[in-house]
């Protein structure tokens, strides 16, 4: 699925870049008399049970320990996504992802799903722009089952005709669901076109339908070819088992997988430094709420000079991450201007990340006056900055996120198999939470003035002119005909 | 991704969604559910777990939705949507400022049977947490700013399904299903009820639902039993003993109806529905076991291989059985291409008659079970999770000793119990069918 965070709260999910420090305010958990959270935080040790390994054929694994229950949560994450494919190939990642659960000759005819089913597993994958991922949950002897069905389909996956026709008609039904059917989705794919006129970030990772529809069995096997090997891979498993049995299954499974190929550096057509504002805007007799977002391309974690994601971070809190937001105090609470208001940064990515603003105007509020009054919210954020209360209230927040997210096996699996997907380190998620304490009122003024400049990509979504908000004129018909 | 999660064709479904965590089995050895009474006579289960330095509390009061008085429908929502904007002396900036000060989550929502409340705060903040909480549960102020700012919300939202061919057939699969009875109330409101709807009939559903005589409890985390009585009372005995509740009347769901609604949309939505069973109907069992081969969430049902693997007429298929309070319903959905939406009705109708006259082989209905039990606990491996599982059970009335029973009781089911499921509920039944797009499904030839 195209795998880019769309809520603020997916994308704080993923910008708490693993901070899984199990106990890290257990210390002070009977002192309820004073009960903030600690600020020395620079001491703390995270994800104190990780472990990291490497094969001799390149694969990388990852261990989570997590003994709460006797389940484990098997991941194989590959460095290829859309942004990997050919030119005129858009779509290819998330085609194979599907293709592979097809079979191969050991398991035919999706011999690994069945399994999964009769064991009572869950399984799924999911393809990004930097990366596509597949995974089980099950109970925890039957982890060597899913690492030697897994090693198996990385290498001897079997496609024909027969299953690849109607699998590329799902995709196109798959695509008609999230996109087609959504106004504001193909605002967005539109508005990321024109964000990325260079880059591939800007073409949908489900690809355009017309690419898609020329799709097929030697497409999806030139794909497997380049990236589907060991040294290429990232193995996570998160759940109730150690380390060293985790790698021993491995040597056994994945360990058998001869390095396929050797896919090199990920380089990419660079985005050249456009100047300006491009605008996009889509009307539609469906839209019924009309909306306003803007998208600045900014560093990433993996693109940034050291600290520079980190005080976006607190950049987009600090802008739209609350009701005590600049964003949503002026426009929704202040200026009754907007039912919402909020902010995101899409940290994680190879390349360029995004930085977004959105809001949703009330009845009888303009676009074009929302986004006057969105610009003097800017241009006061850039001007004065923030406050050490909202600093602080950042910081606590976003550690206190890191926290909860401990509560999944999943979400930390998610968490570290992403990271090594884009670029970044173990190190570097495992020291997040210190990084973002280490934030200063001045790095936030300085990240927010360079980055969230007047060059932007800025997106309506429209009703359409005659559409007076009486939705009654154009309400959808129904035909009834009982008992036939 | 390779398909959706059920969970989100299903929002129309919650109850089914509730069910069908009861329907996975919770491992023994790794929970301890412990009954708390407070010294105030408030009940609570309890998993007591210190791994991570958490709290999370469910809770529910019976009377949902279908509480809301003619006219003055989406009240109970709106009344949701405004406990945590201002309770006590806190205005909503003070209480949500508090909230976000502490890092402490606190919300509510509603379905057709019940309110629910969520708790979730770190350790170091527990005892202001419970404060935080008790006054959204006992004083919420229903100030004129957040009612005026959430008011504007809700009504864009009922604005915006107007247009949502998943929301619009879901409201006309409810009115099919329900005609008049309480459940076809539209859960989020009319433009005309929000527009006319006072702080006082707020306070006044808030009053007639809250009361400790329908409450359940569920906590999850680093807290003992001894820590959370005092707490439970902190927030909760000061409500009423007894709850004002209209009494709803159990329903048949209608079967046959079809009714198609014309949207230019590039799909064709299609919600199915027959009458199904409550949760305490002895066949219960044996029918979520059916409709797993049926239509269940994993790669293998009839309808995902039918209509997804061999035809490609669709991304997602579903089938689940929703139990309600006073009813119970067998339904699905699927989104599939226009100019074949006739087919996909076509094929998802076979498989529900092949259903009612062949039923599964004995290697299914095994596999099934297999399935069924062996998720064993991948349900229950957060503290949220449980929390809610625990609330589930026993608004379910399932007992406490239920996570212990169920993989029995799946096992237990025979090919027989399957058959007799599937013919009661299947058997020379017309299904209702919504379908929303370009083209009725009907006029289409097969």
């Amino acid at each position: 699925m195209p795998n880019f965070p769309q809520t603020r709260k997916q994308l704080r999910a993923a910008a708490i870049g693993g901070l899984l420090a199990a106990g890290l305010f257990a210390g002070t958990a009977t002192a309820s008399e004073t009960p903030k959270p600690p600020e020395s935080l620079a001491a703390l040790e995270f994800a104190p049970g990780l472990s990291h390994h490497t094969l001799d054929n390149g694969l990388q694994i990852v261990v989570i320990p997590d003994r709460r229950a006797p389940v484990v949560t098997h991941m194989i994450w590959y460095k290829a996504g859309s942004a990997d494919e050919l030119p005129g190939q858009s779509g290819i990642a998330h085609f194979l992802e599907h293709l592979m659960f097809k079979g191969t000759e050991n398991n035919p005819d999706g011999a690994f799903s069945k399994t999964v089913a009769e064991i009572g597993g869950q399984e799924n994958a999911f393809t990004s722009l930097d990366f596509t991922a597949y995974f089980q949950r099950v109970s925890k002897e039957h982890l060597p089952t899913m690492m030697e069905m897994e090693a198996d389909r990385m290498q001897n996956l079997v496609l024909n005709d027969e299953v690849v026709a109607p699998e590329r008609d799902v995709v196109l039904e798959e695509r008609r669901q999230r996109v087609d059917s959504s106004p504001s989705s193909r605002l967005h794919e539109m508005m990321n076109a024109i964000t990325f006129v260079n880059h591939p970030y800007g073409s949908p990772v489900i690809g355009w339908e017309s690419e898609i529809e020329a799709l097929g069995r030697e497409e999806a096997f030139a794909f497997y070819d380049r990236f589907y090997t060991p040294n290429n891979a990232i193995l996570v498993v998160a759940g109730d088992i150690d380390a060293e049995q985790v790698v021993a299954l491995a040597e056994q499974t994945y360990g058998q997988v001869p390095r396929r190929a050797e896919p090199g550096t990920r380089v990419r057509p660079a985005e050249p430094p456009l100047q300006g504002v491009r605008r996009a805007e889509l009307e539609d007799p469906r839209v019924r709420q009309e909306s306003l977002s803007m998208i600045w391309i900014v560093p990433s974690s993996a693109t940034g000079d050291p600290g520079t994601a980190e005080a976006l971070d607190v950049v987009s809190y600090a802008l739209g991450g609350s009701t005590n937001s600049a964003l949503y105090k002026a426009l929704v609470l202040d200026q009754k201007l907007a039912i919402n208001a909020g902010s995101y940064y899409q940290s994680s990515a190879l390349n360029d990340g995004r930085f977004g603003v959105y809001a949703t105007p009330r009845p009888g509020v303009s676009l074009e006056t929302l986004e006057a009054a969105i610009e003097t919210v800017l241009a006061e954020f850039l001007d004065t900055g923030i406050s050490a209360e909202t600093l602080a209230r950042a910081q606590r927040n976003m550690i206190a996120d890191a926290v909860y997210a401990q509560d999944s096996q999943t979400t930390l699996a998610r968490i570290f198999g992403s990271a090594l997907t884009t670029g970044s380190t173990i190190e570097d998620v495992k020291t997040w939470p210190q990084r973002i304490m280490a934030v200063s009122e001045g790095d936030v003024l300085d990240a927010a003035n360079t980055y969230l400049g007047p060059t932007k990509v800025i997106g309506y979504l429209r009703m359409p002119s005659d559409t007076t908000g009486d939705a009654a004129a154009s309400s959808p018909s129904a035909t009834s005909d009982e008992r036939t | 991704m390779r398909h959706f999660s059920p969970m989100k064709l299903s929002r129309f479904f919650s109850i089914a969604l509730t069910t069908g965590f009861l329907g996975l089995v919770f491992p023994a050895h790794a929970v301890e559910i412990q009954r708390v009474v407070s010294p105030g006579g408030i009940e609570a289960w309890l998993v007591e777990d210190d791994t991570v330095p958490i709290i999370a509390m469910n809770f529910a009061f019976e009377g949902g939705t279908a509480q809301d008085p003619d006219g003055k429908e989406g009240v109970t929502q709106f009344m949701t949507a405004m406990l945590d904007e201002g309770a006590g002396e806190l205005d909503s900036i003070a209480y949500k400022t508090r909230l976000e000060d502490l890092a402490i989550g606190i919300s509510f929502s509603a379905d057709r049977d019940h309110v629910y409340g969520s708790l979730r705060t770190l350790t170091t903040t527990r005892d202001e947490a419970f404060d935080m909480l008790a006054l959204a549960v006992n004083s919420p102020r229903f100030d004129a700013e957040p009612l005026d700012r959430v008011r504007a919300q809700m009504v864009s939202n009922v604005r915006r399904e107007e247009q949502e061919p998943d929301a619009v057939a879901g409201k006309v699969f409810m009115d099919a299903m329900f005609g008049d009875h309480p459940y076809a109330k539209p859960s989020g409101g009319t433009l005309e009820t929000l527009g006319s709807m006072s702080g006082e009939d707020l306070e006044t559903q808030k009053t007639r639902v809250f009361a400790t005589g329908t409450l359940t409890v569920g906590v999850v985390g680093a807290i003992d039993a001894q820590t959370l009585a005092p707490l439970l009372d902190k927030v909760f005995t000061d409500l009423p003993a007894e709850p004002d509740l209209a009494v709803i009347a159990d329903v048949d769901p209608n079967a046959g109806a079809q009714v198609h609604v014309t949207l230019d949309t590039p799909q064709t939505t299609v919600l199915f529905g027959l009458p199904g069973l409550k949760r305490d109907d002895p066949d219960y069992q044996a029918a979520f076991v059916m409709n797993h081969i049926l239509g269940g969430g994993s790669f293998t049902s009839w309808l995902y291989e039918e209509v997804r693997e061999k035809r490609g007429l669709t991304y997602g298929v579903y089938s689940y059985l929703a139990p309600y309070e006073h009813t119970g319903m067998l339904s699905g959905s699927a989104s599939t291409r226009a100019d074949r939406a006739g087919e996909t009705v076509a094929v998802i109708l076979d498989q529900i008659q092949r259903m009612a006259s062949e039923g599964p082989t004995e290697d299914e209905l095994a596999s099934a079970k297999r399935f069924l039990t062996g998720s064993y606990g991948l349900r229950f491996d957060t503290s949220a999770k449980i929390a809610r599982q625990l609330v589930a059970l026993k608004i379910a009335g399932l007992g406490i000793d239920y996570f212990d029973r169920r993989n029995a009781e799946i096992e237990a089911v025979t090919l027989a119990d399957v058959q007799r499921a599937a013919k009661r509920l299947l058997e020379g039944q017309q299904p209702t069918i919504v379908s929303v797009g370009p083209v009725d499904p009907k006029t289409m030839v097969q």
